[in-house]
């Protein structure tokens, strides 16, 4: 099977309804499958990724801690939208810190999150070849 | 007759906040509760919008929302109340009547 460029389109908060938490299930699954696959985080998908998720107060499992795990399976292009923080009063720094080990560079561990503005994620876009939104 | 609208949309998804927002009364209580609760952070493209309706009414947002979003207290527009699930419920016995924006 020849591998395609599959893109994950996040545009939900979390735990408020339950797309982030079937994208992220999807988006492991097709770990399995050896496609070029890429996340993006816009609109308020981008609270997805926030740092120091506590569900404590609202009885839900935290899933966010998953996220971390997604270097392990090959899936190392996080972009997130510049415009979508700016909006929320986020930075990257209000990112969890997403990792991928690099094994042509000595498994140096690089950062997963590629921060984009708009213009430049309509661009990663348009070279997928198989997108699903969440 | 004070009236409670509980809001449960994100204000940068859907325009169900803005609509609460345009039909609640001077004196009306406003609760952020799931996804609305990103609404309450200050410095975002909303804050103003929810500023100017505190001149006249009650803001608040059901603090284990935000947590579970990654945002701490310390962040939310000064004038915002926070509350739990028993404030919720004063909430709701304090006010006459209530609206669920959903």
């Amino acid at each position: 099977m020849s591998s395609k460029k599959f893109m994950f389109v996040n545009r939900k908060a979390p735990y408020g309804t339950v797309y982030a938490l079937e994208s992220l299930e999807v988006v492991l699954i097709s770990a399995a499958f050896d496609q070029d696959v890429s996340l993006a985080f816009i609109d308020d998908g981008v609270y997805q990724i926030t740092n120091g998720q506590d569900t404590t107060g609202i009885g839900q499992k935290n899933f966010s801690k998953a996220y971390k795990a997604l270097g392990d399976y090959d899936i190392s292009k996080l972009y997130v939208e510049k415009e979508s923080l700016a909006e929320r009063g986020l930075t990257q720094d209000d990112l969890m810190d997403l990792v991928w080990e690099d094994e042509d560079d000595d498994w140096a561990e690089k950062s997963s999150i590629i921060l984009v503005s708009r213009e430049e994620m309509a661009a990663v876009m348009a070279e997928q070849e198989v997108t699903l939104s969440f | 007759m004070a009236m409670l609208h509980i809001v449960n949309k994100s204000p940068f998804e859907k325009v169900t906040f803005d609509s609460c927002l345009g039909h609640a009364s001077a004196g009306d209580s406003i609760l952020m509760i799931e996804d609305a609760a990103v609404g309450a952070i200050d410095g975002t493209a909303f804050a103003d919008k929810l500023k100017a309706a505190m001149a006249d009414k009650s803001i608040y947002v059901l603090a284990g929302d935000l947590t579970a979003r990654g945002l701490s207290e310390d962040r939310i527009i000064d004038g915002i109340k926070t509350v739990d699930y028993a404030g919720f419920v004063d909430l709701t016995a304090d006010n006459e009547t209530t609206q669920s924006w959903l």
